[in-house]
């Protein structure tokens, strides 16, 4: 694993990190913890018409796993629901610029997980919703 | 004889691999050791030269791999001082050991309501057997205190759980998070007066100290054999004759048996009894090699060697900044073993593990497989830790330390 992945800008992201906080009245928060390193986050999302208007979350980890969700909460704003289906492992990678290896991709993957999550706990709200006015 | 660190690397072949392009530094023998020649060419001689099962052939090759298998047995009862090899019973690991006491003798002679003692400083491997045993027999499970402070058991919250007279009491000789070495001596004389049995989790005794456990005069012990340089897959549960005597096997089927009949049946004598199926043949004979190596370097110098490294790298730690080291104090090193957890303030464990690595020293992030120990009473996510054996030295503290300053460097920690 080369050093790299403690490039200025993680480091930066980790000391001052983006959308840290929580939104009230979200239309979704979602909470996920990582049992093997008892990394922690929860993400809160708002959510107009399909698209994200506002993201923001809270946690307690390591480097890796808050500098990217600091930076994916920045990529996501304004991003459609469908867009973040398709978010995958590569998103990360081009996000923070290097591949975190084996030992780290849980790390650096778990704002990715919980987003996906309370996506899909979001979507299922809707769907039971749109049930219910039948 | 003291122990020169940097011949001993010579015998181990792995300390010629490089580490993201730095000479290897293992600091992470509490989670397994590495191995010399001498272990890998016995395990490689059995499977060139006399590969055969054991105690069945009536050929030159089975008896003489039947004969490396008993002579490692000997070898492991005199290394710990047991009465004879029939009380040495091979297993995969020192887990396997405790699960052994839990399912055999526990299924055995627990019952609701009886209680079972173990302490808040315990490894997995001795919490959750007993989470199990006592979930099914409704039993009761406590735990001995630990004073966090002073990194070591409450001998007065022992004293008050044995009043309880539990059946069993289950502790650790030494912590893989504290490097706490706890009394086992005592707190097996405390308990059996009080009437109860006692487990000692050996796994990380039997690789450092002398360990003689006619004087704890303990019930059970258990070790694993990759953590003194053995290969992996073998362990051992030491027992006293009388009460594996008593105890029913684990597990049936070939040579742990004497006799079959189409409905009946006699167990074979000890240790064979609980060693049911072909054994870890390979493994046994790597593990008498390990003990050959570690006797002929003297167990007594095993541990002066580790105490020296421990206390140097203690010092070393306390000038750092920000640096939080857990477990007894420096002026307690006859309580302490090599096994150092730390944590530095304002970077994630994961993170400094990942730091080390990119400087070629291994050490160990996390819970150490001890949850309770770590997150509650420890109140941490996760601690950093290094631990120290016969092949470690002063440089290799040097070289941790360096990478703490990297660290900190990298994190802009002043």
């Amino acid at each position: 694993m080369p050093i790299d992945i403690y490039a200025e800008e993680i480091v930066s992201h980790y000391e001052h990190p983006h959308n840290k906080g929580e939104i009230t009245d979200a239309s979704v928060s979602q909470h996920n913890y990582n049992p093997v390193c008892g990394d922690e986050m929860t993400m809160y999302l708002m959510i107009n018409d399909g698209i994200v208007s506002d993201v923001k979350f809270k946690g307690v980890g390591c480097a890796i796993s808050m500098a990217t969700a600091s930076m994916l909460t920045d990529f996501i704003k304004g991003k459609t629901l469908k867009e973040i289906e398709g978010m995958g492992i590569n998103t990360i990678i081009d996000l923070i610029g290097i591949d975190p290896g084996p030992a780290r991709l849980k790390c650096a993957t778990l704002s990715l997980r919980t987003l996906k999550e309370a996506v899909f706990v979001y979507e299922h709200k809707e769907v039971d919703r749109a049930t219910k006015e039948l | 004889m003291s122990i020169e660190a940097n011949s001993i690397k010579q015998d181990f072949p792995i300390f010629k691999i490089k580490m993201n392009g730095k000479p290897l530094t293992y600091l992470d023998s509490t989670a397994t050791s590495q191995r010399p020649n001498q272990v890998i060419d016995a395990v490689d001689a059995y499977y060139k030269e006399y590969n055969a099962n054991i105690h069945r052939g009536i050929y030159q090759i089975s008896e003489r791999a039947s004969e490396a298998y008993d002579e490692s047995k000997r070898k492991v009862a005199k290394f710990i001082n047991a009465e004879s090899m029939q009380e040495i019973i091979y297993l995969r690991n020192a887990t396997e050991a405790l699960n052994l006491v839990a399912l055999a003798w526990g299924d055995a002679n627990i019952s609701k309501g009886d209680h079972i003692l173990i302490s808040e400083m315990e490894h997995h491997s001795n919490i959750v057997p007993w989470i199990v045993l006592a979930k099914k027999k409704e039993a009761v499970l406590d735990y001995i205190k630990l004073d966090a402070k002073k990194a070591k058991l409450d001998m007065g919250s022992l004293k008050e759980q044995l009043e309880k007279r539990p059946k069993i009491v289950s502790v650790t000789h030494a912590s893989n998070v504290l490097g706490t070495i706890n009394n086992v001596r005592e707190i097996t004389k405390m308990a059996h007066g009080k009437g109860a049995v006692v487990l000692i989790d050996g796994a990380q005794s039997a690789p450092h100290m002398e360990v003689d456990v006619g004087d704890i005069d303990c019930d059970f012990y258990a070790f694993s054999g990759h953590k003194m340089l053995a290969p992996t897959g073998i362990g051992v549960l030491y027992g006293k004759e009388a009460i594996l005597d008593k105890m029913e096997p684990l597990l049936t089927g070939g040579e742990m048996i004497k006799s079959v009949e189409h409905h009946a049946y006699s167990w074979n004598d000890l240790p064979w009894k609980f060693e049911a199926g072909t054994s870890n043949i390979s493994g046994g004979i790597g593990l008498g090699a390990a003990v050959d190596y570690l006797s002929s370097l003297g167990m007594h110098n095993v541990r002066e060697h580790e105490k020296q490294i421990t206390r140097y790298a203690l010092e070393k730690l306390s000038k750092i900044n920000g640096v939080t080291v857990y477990g007894p104090d420096i002026n307690d090193m006859d309580e302490r073993g090599g096994v150092i957890s730390f944590a530095i303030e304002g970077i994630h464990p994961h993170d400094v593990s990942q730091i080390f690595d990119s400087e070629g020293i291994a050490i160990r992030s996390g819970h150490h497989c001890a949850m309770p120990l770590v997150t509650k009473t420890l109140a941490q996510p996760a601690l950093s830790r290094m631990s120290f054996y016969i092949y470690n030295n002063e440089s290799d503290v040097d070289k941790a330390i360096e990478a703490i300053n990297k660290a900190k460097k990298i994190f802009k920690i002043a």
